[in-house]
């Protein structure tokens, strides 16, 4: 895969990172980059700290060593808020939507950042702020489009089904504009077909607006589809890193999968 | 670490605070301790009331806001009953009205509401509240009641070649710390030592893993209950006997609230030690404090015992979110 | 004329982001405006607007209030009377202190003191969340209390400590009889609900919502908890803080220091939970429940012939609130708006089930 598109430079580095918490350590010594407008996939066996790794890359955890570069600026600790402002968006693996609001709402935080009416100006609801709300639901009914999914805007997305509200959970990313998406197991509990429309969501976000991934998947096949370079966690550390190809045949990766003793 | 520093110079503030009296010259040494004493009573019932309701909240994980509804309703019951038949009757039957009840809220209210945000949990007792004030008070009726203990409220004076003066203190008073002390005693032996209070703390630590080797939620979530309107009974008679039962005794109840904050809202000792912090500071707020306050803003009057224990506890929260004893709590996203 | 929103093609954003998207809302709203400000002050008695109507208007705005903290942003709070006092006593003093002021300037000094002190209290809730809250909140309420009933300045050393307030003035227009009462609460009320309306229909109402849904998620698309919480603090206790100072000088006239107590404050909790949690029009259902409840109450039993004496029909009426939050809790957890709005879909689809 990737052919004809150009990997740029390294956006994000992390080197050295270690997250434990209490006496659990859920992260030690974790190095790795990811490249401009690739698709890099982070995978390994359930607990093997594949979460916190993007807890970590967003600010939600701290980790107790280590830093972070993106875009150049060198952080041992990154702030959330910040992360946001600088173009990180990401998807959650349990969905963590907002319940209580309808899907267009949803997708309207993804906004939030960009709005700047003021709350006196919000209350009165003065041109202003009309014409920011205008300017804002335009941009979201694009990500609508590119997601498909015109006929449930006003739905509570609660009562969407599973695969529906995954894509929402998307979509509320992609209305960032973010410059790094990182996806946490996007196709987790999805069949087939959801499973290739996800995969062809994934990979159009990457092409047609080059924004770089970082995802979390547990089908290899997907993983070995879409991805440029894939990382491997056990137990908290990296045991492999590689385009796909030469993580298949990583020695240390097959005894992680089919389970060899340590 | 952090913690344990922000820990130290909060203790050391209140520890401040509690010898000013003493160096300043404000109280002599007899005084001082007389206060001091006080001050542990009352805490030893905010202890017990807290503990009820630490009880309550490890076991079902909900918040419990009518725990001070409860006090007033065992208090109304007791003293009513005892104008018909000895106290100790009066006081098995109110312990029966309490099972009876702890009955009716599992049934009616918990096993409806459970797996529920803690926060609709805590409204629903919000309901429990109105419907025990409206209930307790059309059974009982709603004067003033007394229930005599027995025991003489004269004061006696102590330490007389100790102190100056000597130490005055009321022996019913003495005699109610002690049951409560009692109380709590037993309370923790039964957690420490007993198979149903070992079943009680594993249904605290994880209610998944405690069903799935058969214990059963409901029945646990009854004996809580019943358990805390229990505790809430004796710190109801007790403070019946001495403030007389009437609707202020809920209010002053709900000063378990910032025991449980200050002492982290799972953890007994924490209940104890949050107590004996809250009825110590607030009298020696009102004692020594409050005139000082009185004069230099012109107030009405002191009172600032009504406050300070929530705004102890407000401050103790910026410092110390989980309290004393809490555990620390982790996102999973 | 029946309920459907088919044949209503919105054909610009614009359209679909009015405050009532569907003709027959707009319509039935109208109506009630008409109603409200041309038909009630002809029909009503004056009892009816004094001891249903204007508690019922001055509430429905605090509940207002507590629902755009608790409903739409999360936080708990079981101390807003609290705020409610700050406006009232607020009010007091500007209008003693200030006598050239006009009333409607004071309200909204009294909302921004109100807010300032809300906002003094909603600092915890940046550390602490969820139920340690809710006992932050509750020092508010003791604090407060405490506050004007003993610190003289604010009651103007009244030896009672109780406060009367003059009859307002509102450029030279007396708000001296039940039906001018009514008006001007019907209209500030009116306006207030239609600010409120904008504001969680805006970004910031978002922000607040997405909080509350789910707090991690909103902190990693960029909203900032600091400024979501804060400003929903401030915001409800500038409408609890106008609420109470229309409390006093409205509905009341004059008042003792406890007349806003920690009852006062789980009523209003009462309000939100059985009117709706989350939904405007909720609020007015929970203080219309409020208001009617004990007046239902008191009559009810006479017309069966039974008479019950005062204080047991506050002790029914106190079970019957208590029962009524459970049951709401369990069977209709969004309140009376929720039943509102499946009828209304209900009707959307009549005569066919689904």
């Amino acid at each position: 895969m990737g052919g004809g598109k150009t990997i740029g430079d390294v956006v994000l580095d992390l080197q050295g990172i270690s997250l434990s918490f209490g006496g659990v350590r859920a992260l030690q010594d974790v190095t790795f980059d990811v490249r401009e407008h690739e698709v890099r996939a982070i995978i390994g066996p359930n607990g093997a700290g594949k979460s916190s790794m993007l807890n970590v890359i967003n600010g939600v955890y701290h980790p107790q060593q280590g830093t972070v570069s993106y875009l150049g600026a060198k952080r041992h600790d990154v702030n959330t808020h910040e992360a946001a402002v600088q173009g990180i968006a990401r998807t959650f693996q349990n969905i963590a939507l907002f319940k209580g609001m309808s899907v267009l709402d949803n997708i309207m935080t993804g906004r939030n950042l960009r709005m700047k009416s003021g709350l006196l100006a919000q209350a009165f609801r003065l041109p202003s702020a009309e014409r920011e709300e205008l300017e804002h639901r335009e941009a979201v009914e694009q990500v609508i489009d590119f997601l498909e999914i015109q006929a449930h805007r006003k739905t509570p997305v609660g009562r969407l089904p599973y695969g529906l509200q995954k894509r929402v959970d998307l979509a509320r990313a992609l209305a960032m504009e973010p410059k790094l998406l990182l996806l946490d197991e996007p196709m987790a509990g999805m069949n087939v077909e959801e499973k290739q429309d996800m995969c062809r969501f994934i990979l159009d976000v990457n092409d047609q607006f080059g924004t770089t991934i970082v995802l979390i998947e547990h089908d290899m096949g997907v993983v070995m589809d879409i991805s440029d370079r894939v990382i491997v966690l056990d137990y908290g550390k990296k045991i492999g890193d590689g385009t796909p190809d030469e993580i298949r045949g990583n020695q240390a990766v097959i005894d992680a999968y089919l389970g060899v003793s340590h | 670490m952090k913690k344990n520093r922000n820990l130290m110079i909060l203790f050391a503030v209140l520890l401040a605070g509690l010898i000013a009296p003493l160096v300043t010259g404000a109280s002599g040494a007899g005084f001082w301790v007389e206060v001091l004493l006080g001050g542990l009573m009352a805490g030893v019932l905010y202890s017990l009331v807290a503990l009820g309701f630490v009880l309550i909240f490890k076991a079902s994980g909900v918040f419990n806001f009518a725990q001070g509804a409860m006090v007033l309703f065992a208090a109304l019951s007791v003293a009513r009953m005892a104008e018909k038949m000895p106290l100790w009757a009066a006081m098995l039957m109110a312990v029966a009205i309490m099972v009876v009840l702890a009955f009716v809220i599992e049934r009616l209210v918990l096993r409806p509401l459970v797996n529920q945000d803690p926060v609709v949990l805590l409204m629903a007792t919000l309901g429990v509240t109105y419907f025990i004030d409206g209930f307790g008070q059309t059974v009982w009726g709603s004067d003033i009641y007394e229930i005599d203990l027995g025991i003489a409220r004269e004061p006696v004076m102590i330490l007389q070649s100790v102190f100056d003066g000597g130490i005055l203190i009321n022996k019913d008073d003495v005699a109610a710390t002690a049951a409560a002390a009692l109380l709590v005693i037993l309370l923790a032996l039964f957690f420490q030592k007993t198979k149903t209070g070992r079943a009680l703390r594993a249904v605290a630590d994880d209610h998944l893993a405690a069903q799935s080797i058969g214990i059963p939620l409901n029945r646990i979530w009854v004996i809580v209950w019943s358990l805390a309107g229990v505790v809430a009974l004796v710190a109801g008679v007790v403070w019946g006997a001495k403030l007389g039962v009437q609707f202020s005794i809920s209010q002053v109840a709900l000063k378990a609230l910032p025991v449980v904050i200050l002492g982290g809202f799972t953890s007994i000792p924490g209940a104890i030690i949050g107590g004996l912090i809250i009825g110590v500071g607030e009298k020696m707020a009102e004692v020594f404090l409050a005139p000082i306050a009185v004069k230099a803003f012109d107030l009405a009057g002191g009172g600032i015992e009504n406050w300070f224990a929530y705004v102890l506890a407000l401050l103790f929260l910026l410092v110390l979110p989980e309290g004393l004893f809490g555990e620390k709590h982790i996102d999973r996203v | 004329m029946l309920y459907r929103e088919n044949g209503q093609f919105k054909t610009s954003y614009r359209a679909d982001q009015q405050m009532l998207p569907i003709l027959q809302d707009r319509i039935f709203m109208g109506l009630l405006l008409v109603f409200v400000f041309v038909v009630a002050p002809f029909v009503f008695s004056n009892y009816f607007f004094l001891s249903i109507l204007i508690p019922f208007l001055i509430l429905a705005l605090a509940a207002l209030g507590l629902n755009l903290l608790v409903g739409y942003c999360g936080q708990i709070s079981i101390g807003h009377a609290a705020f409610m006092s700050v406006g009232a006593y607020a009010a007091y003093n500007l209008v003693l202190r200030v006598p050239q002021l006009n009333f409607l300037v004071v309200l909204v000094l009294a909302g921004l003191i109100a807010a300032l002190v809300g906002l003094l209290f909603g600092i915890p809730s940046l550390r602490i969340r969820g139920l340690y809250l809710a006992v932050a909140t509750l020092a508010a309420q003791f604090f407060m209390d405490w506050v004007f009933a003993r610190v003289k300045w604010f009651t103007n050393y009244a030896p009672s400590g109780s406060v009367s307030t003059a009859t307002i003035d509102i450029f030279g227009f007396q708000i001296n009889s039940p039906v001018r009462k009514y008006l001007f609460l019907a209209a500030v009320v009116t306006v207030f609900a239609i600010l409120a309306k904008n504001l969680v229909r805006s970004h910031l109402g978002r922000a607040w919502m997405a909080m509350r849904d789910m707090d991690v998620a909103a902190e990693v698309i960029g909203i900032r908890p600091v400024y979501a919480k804060l400003t929903a603090f401030a915001v409800s206790s500038f409408y609890v803080g106008v609420a109470g100072a229309l409390w006093g000088f409205v509905h009341l006239g004059s008042w003792e220091p406890l007349a806003f107590s920690i009852t006062l404050s789980l009523n209003l909790l009462f309000m939100i939970i059985i009117g709706g949690m989350g939904s405007i029009l909720g609020s007015f259902f929970g203080a219309f429940f409020i208001v009617a409840l004990p007046i239902l109450l008191n009559r009810a039993p006479d017309w069966l012939g039974i008479h019950l004496s005062t204080a047991m029909v506050s002790h029914l009426e106190s079970m019957i609130f208590g029962a009524l939050i459970i049951f709401f809790l369990i069977v209709e957890p969004q309140g009376l708006a929720r039943l509102w709005s499946i009828g209304k879909e209900k009707l959307r689809l009549w005569p066919f089930p689904h």
